[in-house]
């Protein structure tokens, strides 16, 4: 039924060349994290390629009932990585549409099929790729804190990458991942499920706002943008209304949180 | 006497309610909360669980792969056991075949078991129509029939309920029961009602947990002994289930009903096991004189008629999905205004009602996973909404549209805008263009984004796209 546990995949000897496909939501709302994700491959001797081609992997309207249209987004993409390099994803989410939701989106179309297949073999997402492909250990620089991780639905259940950003995290010396209630639960983003069930979208997301400020820590840390912006954009209403000046509840892309704490003054 | 929940089209007004409802939020939360704790106390061993759900929905995806032998079989081996086998397509022929045995009995009083395909065809509100005393004995059920309710989960139909608000409607509803809030008192109080009404019922109604092909035996679970009790003490006993509850062999209980009591309340096994094959023989002292299997349609054949559709019919009733769903947690049973709640009532609805009344259910889901992660019969429930949503909004006409009720969500404003969608994401020109016009606009973004920011602060897009970035860097 499309989802992977870490004893089922099989993962590649690091490449010398691997392309990057960004999504939307980091080339248009959070381009630092793409960059950052590009920042840290090349520090570890992968030359990244960014199509300029890609747009969105069809998702939004994929999970929203609208195949056709998803369909015609999904296959411009498809003929964008044409280079049998990895395809690494800052999203487990959008990682998870291209790695089990093509082949079903092609299923009808024998051609398109193949070609969706041959990609989602192909498809890693950020923090799966720099563990288990190629295997990140970095000093970490940054002074001691303390974040909490949320892991994205379909990057715990679809690509079955729940532990990968909390080892990554578990690498760095001096930052502690603080215990949060309910880690699993789901923000409540869920795509168009966010303005389509405004109430039960705002009392999840509210919950998980709360549960994680109770886990005591400083900011929160996600390999998502959509929950992230989920999450940050409930706090910072929080804070809006309260009258509070400086964020409850501040955050960022793993990407760029990585980036920062392994010392980012390295870069050439 | 409870009646069927007619299904209100403003899903959203009732769901509203009950997120903002602070004490069912509280019970929902707290009941999930154990139960879900109670599951994984029963399952420490993830391999084994996942090698056993494999062969539970081995066992499932076989009995429907097999499913029109299967339940002739089943017929076969009832009737020759004794037990009398009839057909329902729809919920008023099932009744009718209810009524119908009663009058042959002069029955005027049925005690039940659990049964959610009783709730199903509203069997309770038709036995009343027609004079006839349907009274609940499962406790829970028996609570929520008191205060004219229906179940809001289907195993434990009153969990919206405090000990406080049950104590109320006992000392409202039941002659000279003064309040009290003790637990055990009230158990008492409602066992002792029920235990006179075991004695004088003419029929006994069940449901079924499974449906055995192979020996003709109806396999049923409890934790009361009221099941027993309605299926050995009255004369008649009559069980009704759907037509996908059948198994084909004997053996296939086992590891069914491993999983079935582990992945619902988190017990090990469950009280009272019942395997009901035949009514009593002339050298056995209990039993009923008569055993009755309905077996109902009532739209299953449109869910089994479908490659893809016909999983959801694998399902055990075991309630996991519910207990694990971050959006039952926050709304509970009754605001999805069907008999089956949850995820698995999102994906059963639409074949017992129709998708035109049902739809909202599909999209009541972040399509998170939780449910598919839990279910016993692995029944990839996310894969079943993005199929129910896009039938939903299908064209009518079309291939797309194959079920009853299909095209009922679609509209030609929401249409028109994932056209647009489509086709600026699947121009690069056209997103280059508008991407550059909202990154370089971005003062202007709306700080009003509809439902977005009634709850968050305006999504703005960046000064620059990754793509600039990348660009800039590489001069």
């Amino acid at each position: 039924m499309g989802s992977d546990t870490q004893r089922t995949r099989r993962y590649p000897p690091k490449p010398a060349d691997a392309y990057l496909f960004a999504t939307c939501l980091v080339d248009q709302f959070a381009p630092q994290a793409g960059l950052d994700t590009v920042r840290l491959l090349e520090r570890e001797g992968i030359a990244v390629h960014f199509p300029e081609e890609q747009t969105c992997c069809g998702q939004p309207a994929y999970s929203s009932g609208y195949p056709d249209e998803a369909r015609a987004v999904a296959r411009r993409q498809l003929e964008l990585f044409t280079q049998p390099w990895p395809v690494v994803v800052p999203s487990g989410s959008c990682a998870a549409m291209m790695r089990h939701h093509y082949p079903k989106l092609f299923a009808n179309d024998p051609a398109l099929l193949a070609k969706a297949v041959a990609l989602s073999d192909r498809i890693f997402e950020l923090t799966e790729f720099l563990v288990h492909v190629v295997g990140f250990r970095r000093e970490d620089c940054g002074a001691p804190c303390t974040v909490a991780l949320h892991t994205s639905c379909q990057a715990r259940r679809e690509m079955g990458v729940a532990e990968t950003s909390g080892a990554l995290l578990a690498d760095l010396a001096a930052v502690t991942v603080a215990v949060q209630a309910r880690a699993e639960e789901c923000c409540g983003f869920g795509g168009t499920f966010a303005v389509r069930q405004p109430d039960i979208s705002a009392a999840m997301v509210t919950d998980k706002v709360a549960s994680l400020k109770e886990s005591g820590a400083q900011s929160v840390v996600s390999a998502d943008c959509g929950c992230l912006f989920n999450i940050l954009g409930r706090a910072a209403k929080q804070d809006e209304l309260a009258g509070r000046r400086q964020a409850s509840l501040p955050g960022e892309h793993i990407a760029s949180f990585l980036w920062r704490r392994t010392g980012e003054r390295h870069e050439q | 006497m409870s009646q069927p929940i007619e299904f209100h089209p403003s899903f959203a007004e009732r769901s509203k309610a009950a997120v903002n409802d602070a004490h069912l939020r509280q019970s929902f939360r707290g009941a999930m909360d154990f139960l879900q704790a109670k599951r994984r106390a029963q399952f420490p061993d993830a391999a084994a669980l996942e090698t056993l759900r494999d062969l539970g929905a081995d066992i499932r995806r076989y009995a429907l792969a097999n499913l029109p032998a299967l339940l002739e079989q089943l017929e076969a081996q009832l009737t020759a056991n004794g037990v009398k086998v009839h057909w329902a397509e729809t919920p008023d022929e099932a009744n009718a075949i209810v009524l119908d045995i009663a009058r042959r009995h002069d029955a005027t009083r049925m005690v039940k078991g659990k049964s959610m395909v009783s709730e199903e065809v509203g069997l309770n509100h038709a036995m009343a129509a027609a004079g006839i005393e349907a009274l609940e004995t499962d406790m829970g059920e028996y609570i929520v029939q008191l205060a004219g309710e229906g179940p809001s989960h289907i195993i434990m139909p009153a969990i919206h309920k405090t000990k406080q608000q049950i104590a109320e409607l006992f000392a409202a509803k039941l002659p000279g029961v003064s309040y009290t809030d003790n637990v055990d008192e009230l158990i008492r109080i409602g066992r002792e009602v029920l235990r006179k009404k075991f004695a004088a019922a003419d029929i006994g109604l069940s449901g079924v947990n499974f449906a055995v092909a192979e020996t003709g035996t109806l396999y049923l679970v409890e934790n009361e002994g009221n099941g027993r009790m309605c299926t050995t003490v009255p004369r008649v006993h009559i069980a009704i289930t759907g037509i996908e509850k059948v198994v084909a062999k004997l053996d296939h209980v086992v590891p069914l009903n491993s999983l079935l009591p582990r992945s619902a309340t988190g017990q090990p096994v469950e009280t009272y096991q019942n395997f009901i094959s035949r009514p009593r023989q002339p050298d056995e002292l209990d039993g009923p004189d008569e055993v009755h299997l309905i077996l109902l349609d009532n739209g299953r054949t449109q869910a089994y008629a479908d490659v893809q559709l016909r999983a959801t019919l694998q399902c055990i009733r075991c309630g996991a999905c519910m207990n694990h769903c971050p959006v039952y947690a926050r709304i509970g049973g009754h605001a999805y205004g069907t008999t089956y709640p949850g995820p698995i009532g999102a994906i059963i609805s639409p074949h017992l009602l129709g998708l035109a009344d049902t739809y909202p259910l599909a999209f009541a889901s972040t399509l998170c996973g939780a449910c598919a992660e839990v279910c016993p019969v692995r029944i990839p429930i996310p894969d079943i909404l993005i199929r129910l949503r896009n039938e939903a909004q299908a064209r009518p006409g079309t291939t797309a549209a194959s079920l009853r009720g299909s095209g009922a969500a679609r509209t030609a404003g929401i249409s028109a805008i994932w056209r647009v969608w489509s086709l600026i994401y699947s121009r690069l020109g056209l997103y280059r263009l508008t991407s550059w016009f909202m990154s370089r606009g971005r003062a202007l973004s709306p700080t009003e984004q509809g439902a977005w920011t009634k709850s968050r602060t305006p999504l703005v897009p960046a000064p620059k796209r990754l793509r600039d970035l990348l660009r800039e860097r590489q001069r």
